[in-house]
């Protein structure tokens, strides 16, 4: 399969500074075997867009150990308890949106949409400083698109094409995510032959998939 | 029953059948328990799930179907997967009908903190933000007052405010509150539960009007 990639070939794609959306509620559909093949790059500097940091020492917690992550715009970090304290002590800066308006940002990002006005957050500490605006008697809050360099995304399956389905809720922000970047390596548990993934159940077609690694189950 | 139980078995039955209902982390995921087997009420969780259920007894748990707090769940007959950025459009969209969901404090006019606690090692938001500004009818299930015994529901917010709408009904194991043009109205007291004491352990000003229906109307 052409889209194949080994970890040899992975580490080039994810240079020193770019902005990585990495799939995951928590470590469910989390792209864990990709997470370690960065671990094992000297990469450092990254923008990570996730709703989670991971938990400690785990999934994308093992990066932040590794102080790969300069920024972490996402959700909620307080599973993760080294995150929390690498931004009070100010190594690792951070961007809480509400995880509604961070998914419709990525999903803005992905079909070449460039801001969104949104509900949630108005009036509150999140949106200081941020434009408002009133629409139809309602306040909206200003939230730019979200797009990366590269988006290192979980699914179930592939056919050697690149079309993905995705298992359970496992599925989360990896489809979204699957849009907005430049450079999209999906990682997954099964290749199968184009064909035996029907058109009715592909959630992700392949124009979006540039790259797949294989999920390696142990270390799941 | 223990507290939790209490105000989760109370939460259940302000639920009406046919509603769509997202529990939030924590003592919400319990309400569930109380459901009648043959219920028509469909649940929703932000991680995109219609349709939660409890884990079957004789099923190994699936960590690629969990809830919002991460553990693992079953679903219903009928259940369907999504992606975040459909779910979070079904939350702000006003296709949920309830939102049940914790809070650190409710102020006089019923607006929740439910996200931030400066100083203390807490950073996220979650969906809550998303949740209260986008669902018909918001339920807080909470204790009454901090596990020091403080009262949770105060006359202004020492936490940062999680939106400025006033929620629908706050349930906590000894009382629960209807919140009618922005002000508190104590409605229901729990078994064995005086006003004085709810009057002891609430620091807010409330109205008492025992006569209520206990079943609310969906607004949206």
């Amino acid at each position: 399969m052409k889209k194949l990639i080994t970890k040899e070939q992975v580490i080039p794609l994810i240079q020193n500074g770019h902005t990585v959306m990495v799939g995951g509620f928590g470590l469910t559909g989390a792209p864990l075997t990709l997470i370690e093949m960065l671990g094992d790059s000297p990469v450092k500097d990254l923008t990570v867009i996730s709703n989670n940091l991971g938990e400690p020492g785990k999934g994308l917690g093992k990066l932040l150990v590794q102080k790969k992550i300069k920024k972490a715009i996402g959700s909620f970090f307080t599973s993760n308890i080294d995150a929390v304290k690498a931004s009070q002590a100010g190594e690792l800066e951070v961007e809480l949106l509400p995880q509604g308006t961070m998914a419709e940002a990525i999903r803005a990002g992905g079909a070449g949409v460039g801001a969104i006005y949104i509900k949630a957050s108005v009036d509150t500490l999140l949106s200081e400083g941020k434009e408002m605006r009133v629409i139809d008697d309602t306040k909206y809050v200003f939230q730019e698109a979200l797009k990366a360099d590269v988006a290192i995304i979980k699914a179930y399956k592939c056919d050697t094409l690149g079309n993905l389905i995705y298992r359970k809720s496992a599925r989360n922000f990896n489809p979204p995510m699957a849009t907005a970047a430049k450079v999209v390596i999906a990682e997954v548990e099964e290749i199968v032959e184009v064909g035996q993934l029907t058109p009715d159940e592909i959630v992700t077609p392949h124009l979006y998939v540039n790259y797949v690694v294989l999920n390696r189950k142990e270390e799941a | 029953m223990n507290v939790k139980q209490i105000i989760a078995s109370t939460v259940a039955k302000h639920l009406n059948e046919g509603e769509i209902v997202n529990l939030g982390i924590g003592i919400p995921t319990l309400v569930t328990e109380y459901l009648p087997d043959d219920s028509s009420i469909y649940i929703h969780s932000e991680n995109g799930i219609l349709g939660v259920a409890s884990v079957p007894e004789d099923q190994e748990p699936d960590f690629d179907l969990v809830n919002a707090g991460k553990i693992p769940v079953g679903i219903n007959e009928g259940a369907s997967f999504f992606d975040s950025a459909d779910s979070f459009a079904m939350i702000r969209g006003g296709h949920v009908d309830v939102a049940v969901i914790g809070a650190l404090e409710v102020d006089r006019k019923g607006r929740i903190a439910n996200w931030s606690v400066p100083g203390k090692n807490v950073l996220g938001v979650g969906g809550a933000m998303d949740l209260v500004e986008g669902v018909g009818r918001v339920i807080i299930a909470t204790t009454h007052t901090t596990k020091d015994g403080l009262p949770k529901i105060v006359e202004q917010a020492n936490y940062p405010l999680t939106s400025q709408r006033s929620v629908d009904l706050i349930i906590t194991e000894l009382a629960t509150f209807r919140v009618k043009e922005h002000q508190l109205i104590l409605s229901e007291l729990a078994d064995g539960v005086t006003i004085k004491e709810v009057k002891r352990k609430t620091a807010a000003k409330f109205t008492i009007d025992l006569t209520e229906s206990s079943k609310e109307i969906s607004v949206s």
